[in-house]
């Protein structure tokens, strides 16, 4: 029989490495797979994992995708991290995406064709407000009646869902778009558009804010009484009320950041890339950052570096796909191998297996 | 010296031969060469400070640790376990501080559940109720668990040590939990045991228990053993002296006048949430600038509970508490430590500290508000581990540095940095549940010294304890909690072991008001 025993000394260099370990396992049985399907696996690993970066061919495409991409990721799941650590678990944060940009959204299309410098200002005020008070719902809730935030959080994904689409063929279609559903582009209204900021790098001020947001997280984890009280509730929750930290408070806070964080990804994604509201805006990042949230061990620049590696694979992935005809299946198995392998590695890092012998009869 | 320890031994009839062993973790040489023989049908003690190597040394024995180097003979045959499964075939028990039993279980799917070969129903059921008759050990199989005092639940813990007929059996701290009835009901089963060929290797800060339980004392000291004695012939003093290497004074309790009322309770009661938590009923305490009050009783009888009513952690469901005359009854433990009631509770790894936090940062648990460690919410580290570092300093806790986790601390260590960190605060009401609980002779006169102390500057406190001595020792007026209830306030002077031991056991203690 075989059993996992927490390790008693923890290496710091396994700790470091475990993620290198696993991209590189990642490499070698992605490459067999494809390998097996009869591509040639060195050069898909490369159009995945190099190309998108290095290539003189791609790079000036794939590379700002890189950042456009990782930008939302990285956002939505500084926030969910400090709920996380705290055991509130927010996992309804594509719901508060949408809601976000349906908030940001419909401040802009009213006051659409104005222009003035307060506009875009007053939408990332509305993105964050319209996240933070969707999220509200499972927070009050669970004060209030001790529901429980997983299934509320969820549940409201697919309501946020049904108001988009709502919102996609009704109040906010574009009146000029001839009947087709979506509302006016936004990227292309001045006052209210998030264009890239530096030609050719896909830098706009959503991805300036994920990095300020990974340093001012940082710092507020490190040195903020709530910072201390929501690791506190998370390593040792009865001595945490021992100190007196407030659970209320603690719930309030955490799920109002991921819900604004969430939202204001939203906003930026809807006045930049995808520039318009449409029944298939959202495309998921609020449930991929769940996952950019662990891998990055909870940690901001852990996240950084999670939601970079994640917007990797999906940007390599693409590329595969189009140049060798992978199909994205297989990608996304491959996709899958890497969250296996940086899982398991990750557990080998503080558990080991030990054998056991059965009892004998 | 290995040769002439080896020579006397083979002289004794030496069931356990431990000879150099060494254990080193890192930064600390845990076990440095440490010698012991247990001899076939004694009970013999095992002693020393906390971070003294005691424990590594019996979990070596027991198969929980491996030794860096070293030998152990168990019957002049090498033996080196792999595990406590394999120390338990080769006839090594061991009965620990801390409990493993299920509460929500009865006693026989307890006992059924820590079996390590196959068995028949029936079969165990009787083997059970034979080795309880033997050794006069009754308990009841079908009872839950959850129900059942501490001697019964250590009563439970023996009987499955002695189901695997081991020679060896290692009690750890056995009487810490129990009343001085079945402290003395212990005693005599040990003894039958012995008497009977098993050897017992008992360990025990109470310097009495051993002087009356054990022939044999072997003195461990910063991982060394550093004597080896017959412990009736020595007096506590002298034992305690070669244990801590210096002699260390009772603490002194000076006469104070009392003064005006600080803390005040009117019928404070609580429903319990938990399933085997105890509700508090109708308790009404007042206590003075300057008194010490001890809280007697054995563990589960509301302990916990009462000290969360004044920490503020639960609210009671009825009832007010006046604090210097300011009602306190709704608020928070941040609140009331600004006011000046501070607490510790009993249990040190995640309720007093986070385990995996450094000691700076548990210094903030209770710390942070009342010496100004943060300013607009913003966490002042330095200021902070400055503080963790006078708390380390004032109680000479054992550690590397203020940077150590809390779970790295020998339990009587973190139990230092945890009564400090609040006497360090100036409490104007302390209320501390077993302050020197698993702490060694040494530190636990210390810790008494500083409760009194801080009561000579005027402080009112309260003692929750278990160790009746402690209490007799230090308070001015004695109170037992029974079943949730408080009973009335005795002056400490007029008890003696017979009122005392009615006032622990009695069901109506809190009619007595």
């Amino acid at each position: 029989m075989l059993r996992f025993e927490p390790r008693k000394n923890r290496s710091k260099f396994l700790e470091i490495s475990a993620p290198i370990i696993a991209v590189i396992m990642t490499m070698i049985f992605g490459g067999l797979l494809f390998y097996l399907m009869g591509k040639n696996p060195f050069e898909a690993i490369k159009l995945i994992f190099w190309d998108p970066v290095m290539s003189p061919t791609f790079a000036e495409y794939s590379r700002p995708q890189l950042v456009v991409k990782a930008a939302p990721l990285i956002l939505i799941a500084l926030g969910l991290s400090f709920g996380f650590r705290a055991n509130i678990w927010n996992i309804g944060a594509e719901g508060q995406y949408i809601m976000g940009a349906l908030a940001s959204g419909s401040i802009g299309l009213a006051l659409y064709p104005l222009q003035a410098w307060y506009i875009f200002p007053l939408m990332i005020i509305g993105g964050i407000l319209g996240g933070l008070i969707w999220a509200m719902i499972p927070a009050i809730l669970k004060i209030k009646f001790n529901t429980n935030e997983i299934l509320v959080s969820l549940m409201l994904v697919y309501v946020a869902e049904q108001i988009l689409a709502l919102a996609s063929v009704g109040f906010l279609r574009n009146p000029e778009g001839l009947g087709f559903p979506g509302s006016r582009d936004l990227s292309k209204y001045s006052s209210a558009a998030n264009p890239e900021l530096i030609s050719g790098t896909g830098i706009h001020l959503g991805v300036i804010s994920a990095f300020l947001g990974v340093i001012l997280l940082t710092y507020f984890l490190s040195y903020h009484r709530t910072g201390f009280h929501i690791k506190l509730i998370g390593q040792a929750p009865r001595a945490a009320n021992f100190a007196g930290v407030d659970l209320r408070y603690i719930i309030i806070f955490c799920l109002g950041l991921s819900g604004g964080l969430a939202g204001v990804a939203g906003m930026f994604e809807l006045t930049g890339p995808a520039g318009l509201i449409n029944i298939d805006f959202n495309v998921g990042y609020g449930f991929t950052a769940i996952i950019v949230a662990f891998l990055g061990r909870l940690n901001p620049v852990g996240i950084l570096l999670a939601g970079l590696l994640m917007s990797l694979t999906y940007v390599g992935g693409e590329l595969a796909q189009f140049m060798m005809n992978i199909p994205a299946a297989a990608i996304q198995v491959f996709q899958g191998m890497l969250l296996f392998f940086l899982l398991s590695t990750d557990l080998l890092v503080t558990y080991k297996i030990s054998v056991k012998t059965p009892i004998r009869k | 010296m290995l040769l002439e320890m080896a020579a006397t031994s083979l002289k004794n009839s030496s069931v356990m031969r431990v000879i150099g062993v060494t254990k080193e973790y890192p930064g600390v040489l845990a076990n440095d060469s440490v010698s012991l023989d247990l001899e076939r049908g004694t009970i013999q003690a095992l002693l020393g400070e906390n971070g003294a190597g005691k424990s590594t040394l019996v979990k070596i024995i027991y198969g929980l640790v491996k030794p860096d180097s070293g030998q152990m003979l168990l019957n002049d045959r090498d033996f080196h376990p792999k595990g406590p499964q394999d120390a338990r075939s080769k006839g090594v028990g061991m009965v620990f501080q801390h409990f493993s039993l299920f509460d929500a279980l009865n006693v026989f799917e307890n006992i059924a559940l820590g079996m390590d070969e196959a068995f028949q129903k029936t079969h165990l059921r009787s083997r059970i109720n034979s080795v309880s008759e033997e050794y006069g050990l009754s308990i009841s199989l079908d009872k839950i668990v959850g129900n059942l005092s501490a001697g019964e639940r250590q009563r439970i813990e023996i009987v499955r040590c002695l189901l695997q007929n081991p020679e060896i059996m290692i009690m750890d701290e056995p009487t810490s939990v129990l009343t001085p009835g079945e402290v003395s009901d212990l005693f005599v089963v040990l003894r039958k045991l012995a008497s009977q060929g098993m050897s017992i290797l008992y360990i025990s800060h109470k310097l009495e228990e051993i002087r009356s339980l054990c022939s044999k004392a072997t003195i461990m000291r910063h991982g060394t053993v550093v004597d080896t004695c017959d412990p009736r012939k020595l007096s506590a003093g002298k034992i305690a002296e070669s244990m801590v290497g210096n002699s260390f004074s009772n603490p002194k309790k000076s006469k104070i006048k009392a003064g005006k009322v600080l803390l005040e309770l009117n019928n404070v009661s609580l429903k319990s949430k938990r399933t085997f938590g105890v509700p508090i009923k109708d308790i009404s305490l007042r206590l003075h600038a300057g008194e010490i009050i001890g809280v007697g009783g054995v563990a589960g009888n509301g302990q916990d509970e009462f000290l969360g009513l004044m920490s503020g952690e639960l609210s009671p469901t009825k009832g007010t508490l006046f604090l210097d005359g300011q009602d306190v009854t709704y608020l928070g433990p941040v609140e009331r430590r600004k006011k000046g009631l501070l607490s510790a509770p009993e249990e040190r790894l995640g309720h007093a500290a986070a385990p995996e936090m450094t000691l700076t940062e548990n210094t903030l648990i209770t710390a942070e508000h009342r010496m100004d460690l943060s300013k607009n919410g913003v966490i002042n580290y330095s200021k902070a581990r400055s503080l963790s570092e006078k708390i380390i300093n004032s109680l000479d806790v054992r550690t590397s540095g203020a940077g150590s986790l809390a779970k790295s601390l020998s339990g009587g260590n973190l139990q230092k940095f945890v009564i400090g960190r609040e006497l360090i605060q100036n409490p104007k009401i302390f209320v501390v549940n077993q302050p020197t609980w698993g702490v060694d002779a040494a530190a636990a006169a210390s810790i008494r010294q500083r409760i009194l102390d801080l009561a000579k500057d005027g402080a009112a406190i309260v003692v929750i304890s278990q160790d009746l001595d402690e209490l007799l020792q230090i308070s001015d007026v004695f109170c037992a909690l029974v079943g949730g209830q408080l009973s009335k306030p005795t002056d400490t002077k007029k008890l003696n072991p017979k009122t005392l031991g009615l006032l622990l056991t009695s069901s109506d203690a809190g009619k007595a008001v």
